[in-house]
């Protein structure tokens, strides 16, 4: 349940954050809602990782298909992946999972270290 | 105790946030690059975007809306004329952002501000070039005459304040994909910045010379060889206003005799070699225009055709666009980054231009009283020269100081800290036309609202730099061209050396009477037509330089004396044409080659080439064939002159070869002077055709012996990122060729306009109205462009609102009103 509210909530927070405020919102919100919402260390880490990486993935996903994928294809000649939309998808999701899973980590441990 | 991992945790998470923030050499910065809300994937425009929108805006006087149609070419339609400038700004803006400041930015020396120094700081290099040249001082000069003209003021500052309306509304997911990609930001727009940009086109179409290599070549050869090797005029010429036409001036206006001192001190003398060859625009940037009268049309109706050759770029330099107003209602190509339509056309006259190709550009060797170039010599004294810092911000590094010297003869461009050649101490100044203040925007203007031939004619008197060859057409059936500009009344050869710069006598005398301008107003021939070309005869009384493209000339109009009864059709094949004119001169020379010297794949080179139809048509071998051959030929006879002395030397003219074997079949140059023996005009001719066969057999083996194959056209992305670039487009055409398609430069908007009662145009470009990779219509036309093709114009009228034609709207009100 508590994995499910923390996934819901960072995802969301990282949404609206994402719209109005620079990429790295998603680290702060991860860290946030890890405090908010206590559970185990590698638990938090994959909230934050999964709902970032769910909500950058997903949002990358639909602009590429609406786009056709005319886009990504260029990026992806461009960086060396070549012509591979949805590894760039993935790769985005990926990027931003990360720094969101180390935000939420690093929420968990300021509230145990708190205790 | 869980600090430890708290802050391993959090140096983790801010080192990820710091490096994924942080643009390392050229890789983005990839957090923010990747970020669907921020990066690229908020430049993937949707494929069925709606471009609808209301939108209220600061700085615009009344309600104004831009219809778009299917093409997303913009209708603007406002109620004066300064808020369709505001517009005109806006829209260039929204689609055309970052190509247009970074066009200023090149223009003014400005590229190491976002690229760094560049290898081997040629970025730098080039900034320096660019400032040492005046462009920056020049745009400055020409913004305090636009100052003082309350219309191109108002014209301007309406044009800036739409640019910055949607500059200052941007977010930074909205950036254009470059600025993600090189991290940076835009600065808002100034009137400065239409000023470099204006300062640009000068020199794109009037900054290029050769007298560097010129003078090394006056300083290596003799004075018969440079003649012969460099005329100043060609047989196969068919000037733009032949002397029968038009009465030319039958005396110059000034003293056209050289100078006492030109012998000995101009057309003889021997100095260093000269190596720093500055980085220049495309000597080919040329252009075709034509009108023809009603007299020789199917309809009775002028048609008016134009096509600028250009580097071929995306985003294109062009954008299409349709301005209306009470006032004026026109339609054409503009630049983004200037108001006001530059070829195209309104409901009474039409207008298009190439380029003159005159020389406006000379260099004098100053002498300088010591190395602080404060005192220079001029007419037996020392004169002071006065000093203009440029500024030239290096990303990732210091700002550079460069001090420039400003004299009489021009800003100094090579001086001790910017040498003409390694170890090369000598000062050399350029005086060069466009440094002077200019106001051709207010040609532009005057175009635009032109009703008759008396508004075009005076408009065009605007035009002082770059000179060009405007052409001109109207619905009450007058053709006419000029070649107008502010030129420089010169003596034979003044300019084409750098020239001693100690006394008044090598000045410039002073500029040709406007009026003394080549032009034609409804010939008897029933057109008028230009194509680079030399504008006028041997009788003209000033020397108009030395070097110009003939055969686009001479097959325009030999196919116009020849044509009746004309079509619109017509003129689009017309225009299209990939007939090689050149080769047919140069066919009966390439066939005296003699088949026994050759083995079997030499003689069937030589057989396609014998059997090909003169048409550089993407499918055809045969002009690969030609132009391997005769590229190979060309070296054979004179490489071994022109590369002997190690200097950057000039190439002769594309006719030169033709024309020299055709007077003479013993020319001198055919022998190599590096070997004992006396080569024949026979070893050459069988000789560069083995050299071109192994190169021939080359491309047939890969499958490139085709032409279009061969040439491999492609356009490329400003940045030349190949991604973001049409490559290998299989397209005909080429030099001398009315198609004047080359590897990577061409014609960047083929117009014809039927100017009946209500004028129609037809039109094309090599790219799409968007500037965004990530968008359908980045390159939607290229393809279109590469068959031939043309869409058929849309000139909206007022009432035309309903007009299925529209696919979206955006309608603009003043903020603060409702």
């Amino acid at each position: 349940m508590k994995f499910l509210a923390a996934f819901f909530l960072t995802a969301l927070l990282a949404f609206i954050g994402g719209l109005y405020a620079p990429w790295w919102i998603i680290a702060p919100v991860a860290f946030l809602v890890a405090i908010l919402i206590p559970q185990q260390p590698w638990k938090s880490w994959a909230t934050g990782f999964l709902a970032v990486f769910f909500t950058w993935g997903i949002i990358a996903f639909w602009i590429d298909s609406n786009n056709l994928s005319l886009l990504s294809t260029k990026i992806g000649e461009l960086i060396g992946v070549g012509h591979k939309p949805f590894l760039l998808v993935v790769l985005s999701g990926l990027v931003g999972g990360l720094v969101a899973g180390f935000g939420a980590l690093t929420g968990f441990y300021l509230r145990t270290s708190k205790r | 105790m869980r600090l430890i991992p708290f802050v391993v945790s959090a140096l983790i998470t801010t080192g990820l946030v710091l490096s994924l923030n942080t643009k390392w050499g050229t890789v983005p910065a990839m957090g923010r690059f990747l970020s669907p809300q921020h990066g690229f994937w908020q430049n993937a425009e949707a494929a069925d975007l709606d471009y609808n929108a209301d939108l209220s805006v600061h700085g615009l006087q009344d309600k104004a809306s831009v219809y778009f149609d299917d093409r997303l070419v913009p209708h603007i339609i406002a109620n004066n004329d300064n808020d369709a400038y505001f517009l005109q700004g806006y829209i260039h803006a929204k689609f055309r952002l970052w190509q247009m400041e970074f066009q200023v930015f090149a223009a003014g020396g400005m590229v190491s501000h976002i690229l760094g120094a560049g290898e081997d700081s040629a970025y730098l290099r080039y900034d320096r070039s660019m400032r040492r040249l005046g462009m920056v001082y020049a745009a400055e000069k020409t913004l305090e005459v636009m100052n003082a003209d309350p219309v191109m003021l108002s014209q301007q500052n309406a044009y800036t304040a739409g640019v910055n309306a949607y500059i200052d509304q941007l977010t930074e997911s909205q950036l254009p994909i470059e600025y993600k990609l090189l991290d940076y930001k835009p600065e808002r727009w100034t009137n400065l910045k239409s000023a470099l940009f204006a300062k640009y086109i000068s020199y794109d179409l009037a900054g290029h010379d050769d007298d560097l290599e010129y003078t090394n070549a006056r300083n290596n050869l003799s004075h018969l060889d440079f003649e012969k090797l460099f005329p100043a005029t060609q047989d196969s010429l068919k000037p733009i206003v032949p002397v029968t036409e038009n009465n030319y001036p039958a005396t110059a206006a000034f003293d056209m005799n050289a100078p006492a001192s030109a012998d000995s001190l101009y057309f003889t003398y021997k100095k260093d070699s000269l190596t720093n060859i500055l980085p220049k625009p495309d000597k080919d940037n040329g252009s075709n225009n034509w009108a023809v009268a009603g007299s020789k049309t199917a309809d009775g109706a002028p048609i008016l055709c134009n096509d600028p050759h250009l580097g071929l770029n995306l985003p294109s330099i062009w954008y299409e666009m349709q301005l209306s107003t009470p006032s004026f209602n026109a339609y054409g190509v503009t630049f983004p980054g200037a108001p006001n339509v530059i070829i195209g056309y309104n409901d009474s006259i039409s207008f298009g231009v190439t380029n003159s190709g005159r020389d406006v550009k000379d260099y004098y060797q100053l002498k300088f009283r010591d190395g602080s170039m404060n005192e220079y010599w001029f007419d037996s004294a020392w004169v002071k020269a006065s000093k203009r810092i440029e500024l030239i911000g290096v990303r990732g590094s210091r700002t550079m100081a460069d001090t420039v010297t400003y004299t009489l003869f021009g800003p100094v461009i090579y001086d001790h800290t910017f040498p003409a050649a390694a170890g090369n101490q000598n000062y050399y100044a350029v005086r060069w036309k466009a440094q002077d203040p200019s106001n051709e925007m207010k040609m532009l203007h005057g175009l635009n609202h032109a009703k008759n031939y008396d508004d075009y004619a005076e408009a065009i008197k605007s035009l002082t730099c770059p000179g060009q060859n405007p052409i001109f057409a109207s619905v009450n059936g007058d053709i006419a061209i000029w070649q107008q500009g502010d030129f420089p009344a010169k003596w034979r050869r003044q300019g084409d050396f750098i020239m001693p710069g100690e006394d008044s006598s090598y000045l410039w005398r002073g500029i040709i009477p406007q009026g003394e301008n080549p032009h034609m107003k409804n010939p008897v021939r029933g057109y008028v037509s230009s194509a680079n070309q030399l504008s006028v005869d041997t009788a003209y009384p000033y020397y108009t330089g030395n070097s110009f493209p003939v055969y686009r000339g001479y097959i325009v109009n030999r196919l116009l004396d020849s044509m009746r009864l004309v079509s619109v059709r017509d003129m689009q094949r017309m225009q299209t044409s990939n007939y090689n004119v050149k080769a047919e001169f140069a066919r009966a020379i390439l066939l005296q080659t003699d088949p026994a010297k050759l083995n079997l794949d030499e003689k069937k080179y030589m057989n396609m080439f014998r059997t090909w139809n003169l048409r550089n048509d993407a499918s055809e071998f045969g002009p690969t064939v030609f132009t391997v051959w005769w590229s190979e030929f060309e070296k054979a006879v004179w490489s071994d002159e022109l590369e002997k002395p190690g200097v950057p030397m000039p190439w002769p003219n594309e006719s030169t070869l033709v024309e020299s074997l055709q007077k003479d079949s013993s020319y001198k140059f055919v022998d190599d002077i590096n070997t004992p023996q006396v080569e024949t005009l026979a070893d050459l001719l069988a000789g560069s055709l083995k050299k071109a066969a192994i190169q021939l057999k080359t491309a047939e083996l890969n499958g490139k012996l085709a032409w279009g194959a061969y040439k491999g056209t492609k356009i490329q992305h400003l940045l030349k990122l190949p991604a973001f670039s049409r490559l290998n487009l299989n397209a005909g055409g080429g030099a001398g060729v009315i198609n004047a398609t080359k590897e990577d430069h061409g014609p960047s908007w083929r117009m014809i306009v039927r100017m009946s009662a209500q004028p129609q145009g037809y039109g094309i470009y090599p790219g799409g109205q968007s500037g965004n990779p990530g968008s359908q219509y980045y390159d939607n036309f290229v393809n279109g462009w590469v068959k031939g093709e043309y869409y058929t114009l849309w000139m909206m009228k007022r009432t035309d609102i309903g007009d299925k034609r529209i696919k979206w709207t955006m309608n603009f009100s003043p903020a603060g009103a409702i």
